[in-house]
């Protein structure tokens, strides 16, 4: 589903490259944990995937395509092919649970009856049900998360990727939230996620995938976080 | 694509950035009205020109006794051989369509007829005026030197009066407004570019979060820059609009109430509507297309997609 070919980036105004050579194959329905210290790579990696950056050295594949040969009017196609879910949430002030969530069909185009009838079906499948119409500020961290993941899943994206998702988020919550990426993960999407969380990591024995300072140092299939400590 | 979302963006985004769109609008009707203003003025001397320069003769101004210390007319009077030999001369001419000729007799009364109400046409008797051949030119603008310096200096003929110096005073004031309305044009349109450039940043800035949801979600590259290449596009469109309301109440004002009222000019010499609506379409098509290239130029540096 996601693979790195030697793939080095240095961003224009550093001399140290945020990542390293690193080559690493993600599957399909794969459910992998990203950790490392603040400025290892994580964010560069997840970035080159959506190519929000493009890769200095060496190749990415993802769904089978050569993300560097992908001209720009094609990138959006790519996007849709993936979700994704911030620390911060990211979800428009001004527009009620709904409107977030169908905010993500409008902008592509989708047909007005398919929108009626899908965002319903994922705010319950995130446990909003009856909470369609308040709007962001009225709800709590962990369910502004959930309608982000919403907003992600809504487009049925092969990929979710997930930068900190439980970053601002206290433990309880944090837990219902990844069983949430569990659940979305179950129905065959591949999740990657960025996290510091260690509790997590070590709680959902998945892979794990560790950078130092963009290096790949630890790539194991059923992992913990501190184990190169 | 949805148009109804995208024109309600763009919507959204005017109403927010108010005050700065309604600068713009009227920097850019400003801009267009001048430039408006330079081309019709182009096809007021153009329209002139053809009405008058058309019309204009060869006028032959012939010797009186009284010119003998003229150095045209040293012998004094034009005699009737003279006079004959200029007329035969006239008339074999190819470039020539007409000759007219004007005698004492005829100019005197066409001077009692102009100043009848004044006492100067009482000290006036019909020797004090000038015999004259009025010569009509199939070609004026290219034939009038060639006939007009084949007169000058000739036994008999005073002077050769060329009637296109006087036009040519009227043009050149009127080129002189035409410059400057095309220079204060070119400035007022810089501005309009710097305020586009202003407008779409802040909007940009204003919509980043959408945006960057926008191009997370995948939405394509046009449906992020639409409502803001609308919204650029709107600024133009209304500016224009405002351009041509004032061309039309100019032309309204200024030649229809103002010039034709009080001027003797002939009715074909003044620009019509039709040039109003020609140059209203030019106007309208230089501010969309300016605005909606700028607009666009700014995104590709301000908004990422």
């Amino acid at each position: 589903m996601i693979r790195l070919d030697d793939v080095t980036k240095v961003y224009p105004s550093q001399a140290r490259p945020a990542l390293d050579d690193v080559s690493l194959e993600i599957d399909k329905g794969e459910f992998v944990f990203l950790v490392g210290a603040s400025g290892s790579g994580k964010s560069t990696l997840l970035r080159l995937i959506l190519r929000e950056e493009r890769a200095t050295a060496g190749t990415v594949f993802v769904a089978g395509k050569d993300i560097a040969r992908l001209s720009n009017w094609k990138v959006p196609q790519l996007r849709r092919q993936i979700g994704t879910v911030f620390q911060d949430f990211r979800l428009l002030p001004n527009k009620t649970v709904h409107e977030n969530v169908a905010f993500a069909l409008e902008v592509t185009g989708r047909p007005g009856h398919l929108i009626a009838k899908v965002v319903p079906e994922v705010i319950e499948l995130v446990g909003l049900a009856g909470k369609e119409d308040r709007y962001p500020g009225e709800l709590s961290g962990g369910e502004q998360q959930r309608v982000a993941v919403a907003r992600a899943f809504v487009n049925r994206p092969s990929i979710l990727i997930a930068d900190e998702p439980t970053g601002n988020l206290d433990p309880t919550t944090s837990v219902g939230i990844m069983k949430l990426l569990d659940r979305i993960n179950r129905t065959g999407t591949t999740v990657v996620m960025a996290t510091h969380d260690a509790d997590i990591v070590d709680q959902m024995r998945r892979r794990v995938i560790e950078l130092e300072h963009g290096h790949l140092v630890r790539d194991q299939a059923r992992g913990v976080y501190g184990y190169a400590r | 694509m949805r148009i109804s979302l995208v024109a309600s963006e763009a919507a959204t985004g005017l109403r927010r950035n108010l005050t700065m769109t309604v600068a713009a609008v009227l920097v850019i009707s400003i801009a267009l009205a001048l430039l408006g203003t330079a081309n019709l003025i182009r096809q007021q001397i153009n329209e002139m020109q053809r009405f008058w320069l058309g019309k204009v003769e060869v006028s032959l101004y012939l010797c009186r006794d009284i010119d003998s210390d003229r150095p045209t007319c040293p012998d004094g009077a034009i005699t009737e051989a003279q006079r004959i030999d200029i007329q035969q001369s006239l008339n074999e001419l190819p470039q020539v369509s007409e000759v007219f000729y004007e005698s004492k007799q005829d100019a005197f009364e066409r001077f009692q007829e102009q100043f009848a109400d004044s006492e100067l046409a009482d000290n006036i008797s019909p020797d004090d005026m000038q015999e004259s051949f009025r010569a009509t030119l199939n070609n004026p603008e290219e034939d009038y030197d060639v006939v007009a310096s084949a007169f000058e200096g000739r036994p008999g003929v005073e002077q050769v009066v060329d009637m296109r110096s006087f036009f040519d005073t009227i043009f050149n004031v009127l080129n002189g407004f035409q410059v400057g309305a095309l220079g204060v044009a070119a400035v007022a349109l810089i501005a309009t570019v710097l305020l586009i450039v202003v407008v779409i940043r802040v909007a940009a800035f204003s919509r980043r979060r959408e945006t960057s949801i926008m191009r997370l979600v995948g939405a394509s590259n046009l449906y992020i820059q639409l409502p803001f290449l609308l919204e650029g596009a709107f600024a133009g469109f209304v500016g224009g609009l405002l351009a041509c309301f004032g061309l039309a109440l100019g032309k309204y004002l200024l030649i229809d109430q103002l010039f034709r009222e009080s001027f003797v000019f002939n009715e074909a010499s003044w620009i019509g509507w039709d040039h109003v609506l020609m140059t209203c379409s030019m106007v309208m098509a230089i501010g969309l297309i300016v605005s909606i290239v700028v607009s666009y130029l700014t995104l590709l540096k301000y908004l990422r997609v």
